[in-house]
């Protein structure tokens, strides 16, 4: 076995060397790490040549990573944080076509950096990477202004789709399971995998201009493999903003596929009610009571409504929970 | 026959690994595959399309579980919520075994996605051993370790890789996925003779192999599985398969994904080299 050979910028007698004889040296030689490992890279990609106390890096690196005879400790250490951010900003670029439509690559590579500094993974799937994304935009609005309104629309759209695709779908109910029931007695569950939405924004249709003209897909497959950093094109072809519309989404799945499906108004507040846990009746009563349409045979409709939903699947058995 | 005590699946041949882009052709194709690998992680959800397609798979194959995020190696316990989500999938795969990597990758439940490196130390060896043997009494299915590639060593580290693969196998009483790419990887980015690690790891626990291809840098090598399998990682596979016998062996290629005949036929080369060890020994 050859042996490593040390360099000049291996070791600085400042900071003293890691010892691991015990769980608990483990653990702050892995927290350590990963607290290297999750800080933001520089505008160059590289590592952060100082530390969050103002410490050079290297003398922190040098400290329990050992160098060899063609990097520094800085530089190994570096190589793992260049891959956990190519790997975690080319999943969210994937998963977030509509935003980074709605920014533009270049803001979209900000914002999602900002989220993922303040927010690390805290999911074992990187399927969940952009869950708390949302929040995080609320509580900084600042990273998606002037358009936050139209970007709020588009991420709780594309998180949508992703609990469409693979969250939980419960024995659906049919018109018959419920032939005999009395609707102010009557509650209905709805699928966990079915997401409503109010939206102001037609996001909808300005995602599908966009899905066509990139082919974006949603990413179904975590790898332990990681691909270049993702990076602004400089060919990003421009489709037209969505106009200012109030439209209501069911975003769900069919035969495994998936699919989002405008809502009335009416029907939207009725599904809304009773995934609160009111009954049939009240639920359809809460629907009437928000209509602005005259004219309509609402017997008629309500009942078109529920052979519609119920033929998809989106009704299950209550649960409390 | 087993080749070892370890290796009770001698039979299993040459698997592949289950990719996304291959779905379409696998179902309806229906093509012959000893056995595919599935990346535990991408099946543990709720329902959707990634359940259809694993149950419309075990129809037709025989699936063996690869874990990319248990994390044996973490000072942190092992999540109970990951444990049940992996035992439920366990039982709907019926996998023979199971396997996930020597490294670590969370620290006070974050994650990394990645498979960063043990120091290699008998406290680090005896606190990977004991969350070894917690997930194989939970989960109640045989497993193997994966040595991993890496770009990082340890001032603290007390003896060698293969030293600290051994110590935990033999600590948590398990099998070993051994992974000849990622020797080849360390061996490059680390000055060590890929042989010696391969002569010295105890060749009774080697349950499956790992062949992948890898990516040359400047200043190091990554482990990549983009490429097909390199000739050195070729003569370190038959190296391996000299020292433990015939062996389930499994090609990784998870990006640059190219067609599924292609991926198969790479895959299918390792034969080569287990029929001539089998025609020397006949």
């Amino acid at each position: 076995m050859k042996r490593s050979k040390p360099t000049s910028s291996s070791r600085s007698s400042k900071t003293p060397r890691l010892e691991v004889r015990s769980r608990a040296e483990l653990k702050a030689l892995q927290s350590l790490m990963a607290t290297a490992v999750f800080r933001p890279l520089t505008a160059h990609d590289g590592m952060e040549p100082r530390w969050i106390d103002g410490r050079k890096t290297s003398d922190l690196a040098s400290a329990f990573i050992k160098p060899n005879d063609r990097l520094t400790s800085f530089d190994r250490l570096e190589i793992y944080n260049r891959v956990y951010w190519f790997r975690v900003l080319d999943c969210l670029y994937d998963d977030y076509p509509g935003l980074r439509a709605v920014l533009g690559e270049r803001k979209f590579m900000k914002v999602i950096t900002a989220y993922l500094a303040k927010y690390p993974s805290a999911s074992f799937t990187l399927r969940n990477l952009g869950s708390r994304l949302e929040k995080f935009l609320r509580d900084e609005p600042r990273w998606i202004a002037p358009r936050a309104e139209l970007a709020l629309d588009m991420i709780r759209f594309e998180w949508a789709q992703v609990v469409a695709f693979d969250d939980e779908a419960k024995p659906a109910i049919t018109p018959d399971d419920v032939l005999d029931a009395r609707p102010e007695k009557l509650r209905l569950g709805l699928q966990p995998y079915l997401s409503l939405l109010e939206l102001n924004y037609e996001v909808d249709e300005f995602l599908l201009a966009v899905k066509k003209s990139e082919f974006a897909v949603l990413r179904s497959e975590a790898s332990n493999t990681f691909e270049a950093m993702p990076r602004a094109s400089g060919r990003e072809k421009r489709i037209r903003l969505p106009k200012r519309k109030r439209i209501h989404l069911a975003v769900h799945r069919h035969d495994n596929e998936l699919f989002y499906k405008r809502l009335d108004p009416e029907g939207f507040v009725i599904l809304e009610v009773l995934r609160g846990g009111a009954s049939v009746e009240e639920a359809c009563l809460r629907g009437l009571a928000s209509t602005k349409r005259t004219g309509v045979d609402w017997s008629e409709e309500i009942k078109a409504y529920f052979n519609n939903w119920a033929s998809l699947g989106w009704f299950c058995r209550f649960s409390k929970k | 026959m087993p080749a070892n005590s370890f290796n009770n699946f001698t039979e299993y041949g040459i698997g592949i690994g289950l990719r996304v882009p291959h779905y379409r052709h696998i179902l309806a194709e229906k093509p012959v595959v000893d056995w595919f690998e599935i990346i535990s992680e991408n099946f543990m959800v709720d329902g959707g399309r990634p359940l259809e397609v694993l149950d419309l798979i075990l129809e037709q194959y025989r699936v063996v579980q690869h874990g990319v995020a248990m994390y044996f190696g973490s000072a942190d316990r092992l999540s109970r919520e990951h444990l049940k989500k992996l035992k439920r999938l366990v039982k709907r795969t019926k996998t023979p075994w199971l396997s996930d990597h020597l490294c670590w990758g969370s620290v006070d439940g974050r994650y990394t996605h990645d498979l960063l490196p043990m120091p290699y130390t008998f406290a680090a060896a005896k606190a990977t051993a004991d969350n070894i043997r917690e997930a194989r009494d939970f989960l109640e299915v045989p497993i193997c370790v994966e040595n991993v590639s890496s770009y990082a060593e340890f001032h603290a580290s007390e003896m060698t890789e293969w030293e600290f693969l051994s110590e935990v196998v033999e600590r948590a009483d398990c099998g070993i996925l051994l992974d000849v790419n990622n020797i080849y990887v360390s061996a490059q980015n680390h000055n060590f003779d890929p042989y010696a690690y391969l002569n010295n790891v105890p060749h009774d626990r080697v349950g499956q192999i790992h062949i992948a291809g890898h990516s040359k840098f400047e200043k190091y090598i990554l482990d990549t599985h983009d490429h097909p399998v390199l000739d050195p990682v070729w003569k370190l596979y038959a190296h391996a398969v000299k020292r433990v016998g015939r062996t389930a062996t499994l090609l990784e290629w998870d990006d640059s994904i190219p067609s599924f005949e292609e991926v198969h036929h790479e895959a299918l080369k390792a034969n080569q080299f287990i029929e001539k060890l089998e025609n020397a020994a006949a």
